[in-house]
């Protein structure tokens, strides 16, 4: 247990009360043998280390998170080798390469599946916008049309050691948050969203095209000529 | 294998009434092709499969071709003597006419037996849209079904006889057909940083220039040429 993370910077600031005992003072009484922590702390630091992925690969970037998950970089070393394969057992969703058209319900229909707390990481070029196949006509131009993606991992495919970066900024994300407040985690607060609404296939497209709830195209001015 | 001049003779000679056409092509690969008529079309296929001579027993690809309306212009120059007896007049008549589209199925035959091909073979539609009917080769070859599947997804092209003829890569609801060159693309775009060709026209629809640039955006970095917008 000696490895239980201190007190995060966002959650020290976080809260408005002063805090009790300092780092310094814990690190003395850890040294004595006695551990002193915060609930939230031991919450966060349970739940970082087990991040399960869900057994779910869609391309070329389904390829580099196998090979993540395999001995030569071994993304067990972070807690994540239990990849499951059941939504109903996972914790993240890896959407690992081009979501078509026709797969993005089946996409958000195992989001939708999946218990909270959950985490969504959209991997490579084509998860973050369409990618290469962007202006094709059955490629989704990025899964964060339909569901909230909490960490975006840029590359063609990214390389293993990009995920595994992925995969901890997304722990220090999870240690980051709070039991209560607007940063807890989605099933911790008031307006629990579990559910996502799954686009019908139309007669042209899917419908709706986006969920305006959780995507908003971005405004630009274009002050060129 | 003899020359596609050759099989074209040897087919006319055996299916008396068939239509086949040798389509040559003047590109670089001078792959030259058979334009089969649809009345005797599954026929020749059957033929050229199990004659001995050529044994066509593997269709490795069937693809679609979209050639929509085409208005041509054509040219004619009549020569009118001068009553005087100057120099000849040259006049020029141009004549438009609308050269209505169609579909085309196109297939790649090689002979895994003989070792040898491939034998391009084309299948044309009536007109683009009502008539949008060839026959299905499955029967012939049973490696056609998903490709011509994928034909009468993307372009359009009814297969009559196919054993199971749905959409493959899009959904069953899907109305439009994406590989057309009149396809519409349902209007989701949205920024890229490198807008270029179309998506350029479509950035310049959805994203208007500015009269002013609001006050709550930076102001724009200076061109290179030092224009400034």
């Amino acid at each position: 247990m000696s490895d239980v993370p201190s007190a995060h910077p966002d959650s020290a600031s976080g809260s408005a009360a002063p805090a009790l005992v300092s780092d310094q003072e814990r690190e003395e009484l850890r040294r004595q043998g006695i551990l002193l922590t915060k609930m939230e702390d031991l919450y966060n630091w349970g739940r970082s280390n087990s991040v399960w992925p869900l057994n779910f690969g869609l391309a070329c970037c389904a390829i580099e998170m196998i090979a993540a998950s395999m001995a030569r970089f071994d993304i067990s070393r972070f807690g994540s080798e239990v990849y499951r394969p059941s939504p109903r057992q996972a914790d993240l969703l890896i959407v690992s390469g081009t979501v078509t058209k026709k797969m993005a319900p089946q996409v958000i229909r195992l989001w939708n599946q999946m218990p909270e707390p959950k985490y969504c990481i959209a991997m490579g070029a084509c998860a973050i916008s369409g990618g290469p196949f962007k202006q094709g006509y059955n490629v989704l131009k990025g899964i964060d049309r339909f569901i909230p993606v909490d960490i975006y991992i840029p590359g063609c495919p990214p390389r293993p050691e990009a995920l595994l970066n992925g995969l901890i900024a997304l722990q220090e994300k999870i240690r980051g948050q709070h039991l209560t407040g607007p940063n807890a985690p989605r099933h911790l607060r008031a307006d629990d969203r579990c559910e996502y609404p799954v686009p019908e296939f139309g007669a042209h497209d899917l419908e709706p095209p986006a969920n305006p709830e959780v995507f908003q195209p971005p405004t630009i001015v274009r002050t060129e000529k | 294998m003899e020359t596609l001049e050759q099989l074209r003779d040897r087919l006319l000679a055996r299916f008396p009434g068939a239509e086949v056409t040798l389509v040559t092509n003047p590109g670089a690969a001078a792959q030259h092709s058979l334009l089969l008529g649809a009345s005797q079309a599954r026929e020749i296929a059957c033929f050229l499969r199990d004659d001995p001579a050529l044994q066509l027993d593997y269709c490795s690809n069937v693809t679609g071709i979209d050639w929509p309306d085409k208005e041509i212009v054509e040219t004619t120059k009549t020569t009118v003597p001068d009553p005087a007896g100057g120099p000849a007049k040259v006049v020029e008549q141009k004549t438009k006419r609308l050269q209505p589209g169609y579909l085309e199925a196109v297939y790649h035959l090689y002979s895994m037996a003989l070792k040898h091909g491939p034998v391009i073979l084309r299948l044309r539609t009536a007109n683009r849209t009502d008539q949008a009917n060839v026959p299905s080769l499955t029967p012939v070859w049973r490696g056609c079904e998903f490709q011509e599947r994928e034909a009468f997804d993307l372009f359009g092209i009814v297969f009559t006889g196919h054993p199971d003829l749905r959409r493959i890569l899009m959904w069953d609801e899907f109305k439009d057909f994406p590989m057309r060159k009149d396809y519409v693309e349902p209007d989701d775009y949205e920024w890229e940083p490198t807008p270029h060709g179309g998506v350029l026209e479509k950035a310049a629809k959805h994203y208007p220039v500015a009269a002013t640039p609001p006050a709550d955006t930076p102001p724009a970095p200076p061109a290179p040429e030092g224009k400034q917008p």
